[in-house]
């Protein structure tokens, strides 16, 4: 039995409003980020961000989803299905399991 | 972060953050609002008759998906009695408006509305591929914000329907308010602004489609905006809390468009101070009051204007043009202004000569009080527009023969449409378009001057020789 906690964070993202297309047209991923920052501070949404960026994402267009280290305005993030700006934007803390949707609205109506 | 308890119920978890006001509330009291505010807004600006029948244009994008899911919701639960259907456009933009329409089709059964399909192809014999293939990548967007403007018309004639609504929303609006600002075309402003405009629209019997002699209606085909004052969050909120169908890519083209760097101010700003939109959308109506209308008046909230509704969808659409004929505009206006300032300073009263004339297939002016206050500025002669006023020749000293015109410049949205409807008819030169009959103040519509240039450069099949 374990008693170390657990190195990683299992999280379940999905991208929609047409995001789908650079993390290779899937909506639905489930991974798993390092729940520590290299400092020993707890990952945030921030770092999630930037692991998505380097691990996840299959489309060389980044300026579509990332913009100065943060989303690129426009894309609104859910955190388990509330306003990241409600749980602290990219401070919020990651929990095991938690629901992170990335939603874009910079397309046609 | 100790979670937040919405703001309206005080029971569920607050999950939305309101950009117009910064409250916080749960899914379901978010849905109840965003609803209601919608229905507040169609019965306070009396938008619908009851038993109107109404054309949602509908492109499976988000803001049609909800515009017709809200109208659809809304008409069931106040019995407005409100005729829907959908109407959808089919530029035959390859690998975007081919996977939408089948999100409208969706829609269609989902919300248990017919749905008209109208293509660029069947009514012009150009398919926006091949308007591309032809001209290239600027100034795509202007052919096809012509295009739709007559296609929706004439679909919405097809379908016997008197009132288009789209899905624009503040975003949109507050755009389309920056953008008119950065190229110095403050008078469109007036109609961007309005939730509701309406212009007059030829109906061609249907035996008659080709004949030039065709018998032609003229009707009012009302255009309006229910969801002007809605954040594009919201809306895309709203969809994702009620699980909406809907398709979402960015038209091939549009990286092109001058709207891009419009909107990415408003972006911008959002994330700094929300409010900005919907404040934005109301700095433009309160300017769009400034500026005069026909009369010599500041123009009303509704206005009827023939000619630049066509360029209006061009402009309100992704691309840019007529910028060379706007700065001339701006110069003549500027050195109005300021020669007025100087009489008025000097303590002369300024007056406006008003043209003996009709210009152009522009109207007359109307009567003009006399005994009314002089005008501080503001005219200007604008082409394909009215103002009532003739430009100054040389831009010299004014005349000093001419009558004062008053501005008000506080006015109702509705006492202007009131005065508008009393008033005599303008005497416009209403005729039809020689080439296809679709009503127009010129001799040939500006869809077809398009579809001209478009024709006399298409490849020919075999090359001519000596």
């Amino acid at each position: 039995m374990t008693e170390a906690k657990a190195a990683s964070i299992p999280l379940a993202v999905e991208f929609t409003g047409g995001l789908e297309l650079l993390f290779s047209n899937q909506r639905k991923h489930k991974i798993a980020i390092p729940s520590k920052k290299p400092d020993g501070e707890p990952s945030n949404v921030g770092d999630l961000i930037s692991w998505l960026c380097d691990n996840l994402i299959k489309d060389p267009r980044k300026e579509m989803f990332v913009l100065d280290d943060s989303v690129r305005p426009g894309i609104l993030v859910l955190i388990n299905d509330a306003d990241w700006e409600l749980e602290g934007e990219d401070k919020y803390e990651l929990q095991p399991n938690d629901e992170i949707v990335f939603v874009s609205t910079l397309h046609g109506g | 972060m100790a979670p937040h308890i919405c703001q309206l119920c005080n029971t569920s978890r607050a999950q939305i953050l309101r950009p117009k006001n910064h409250a916080r509330i749960c899914a379901p009291c978010f849905i109840d609002i965003f609803e209601r505010e919608i229905a507040e807004t169609i019965t306070s600006t009396n938008l619908f008759q009851p038993g109107e029948r109404i054309a949602i244009g509908a492109s499976g994008g988000k803001d049609s998906t909800v515009l017709a899911s809200v109208l659809k919701t809304l008409n069931d639960r106040h019995a407005w009695g409100l005729d829907l259907v959908l109407l959808s456009i089919d530029e035959g933009i390859t690998g975007y408006r081919d996977h939408s329409l089948d999100a409208v089709k969706r829609n269609s059964v989902e919300y248990d509305l017919p749905l008209k399909i109208v293509s660029y192809e069947e009514l012009y014999g150009w398919s926006m591929d091949q308007v591309v293939a032809q001209i290239g990548k600027k100034g795509n967007c202007t052919y096809c914000g012509v295009f739709r403007r007559q296609a929706l018309d004439r679909g919405a004639a097809m379908l016997g329907v008197g009132h288009v609504v789209t899905g624009h929303n503040a975003d949109d609006v507050a755009e389309t308010v920056l953008m008119n600002l950065l190229r110095g075309d403050l008078p469109r402003l007036g109609r961007a602004t309005s939730i509701l405009t309406s212009t007059p629209s030829a109906t061609m019997s249907k035996t008659d489609s080709e004949a030039k002699g065709g018998e032609v209606t003229i009707t009012n085909v009302k255009r309006s905006k229910p969801l002007m004052y809605a954040y594009e969050k919201e809306i895309v909120m709203y969809a994702h809390y009620k699980k909406l169908d809907y398709f979402s890519t960015e038209c091939i083209y549009s990286p092109e468009a001058f709207r891009g760097s419009a909107r990415t101010l408003i972006k911008n700003l959002e994330r700094i101070r929300p409010e900005s939109i919907l404040d934005v959308v109301r700095s433009g109506i309160d300017m769009a009051k400034l500026v005069p209308n026909a009369e010599g008046q500041p123009k009303g909230a509704v206005e009827a204007v023939v000619r630049n509704e066509v360029e209006d969808e061009a402009e309100g659409g992704c691309g840019g043009s007529n910028a060379k004929e706007v700065v001339s505009e701006m110069a003549q206006m500027e050195q109005k202004l300021r020669q007025d300032e100087r009489a008025e300073e000097a303590g002369t009263e300024t007056e406006i000569k008003l043209p003996s004339k009709v210009l152009d297939g522009q109207r007359p002016d109307r009567d003009v009080n006399p005994d009314l206050l002089p005008v501080a500025a503001l005219t200007t002669h604008i082409q394909g527009q009215t103002h009532g006023r003739q430009a100054q020749t040389d831009g010299q000293q004014l005349p000093s023969d001419i009558r004062t015109v008053t501005i008000r410049t506080k006015q109702e949205k509705k006492s202007s449409r009131k005065a508008t409807r009393d008033a005599p008819p303008p005497k416009q030169k209403l005729g039809q378009c020689e080439r296809c009959g679709y009503l127009s103040s010129q001799a040939v519509c500006k869809a077809c001057m398009l579809l001209e240039g478009l024709n006399k450069a298409r490849p020919r099949t075999g090359i001519e020789v000596g």
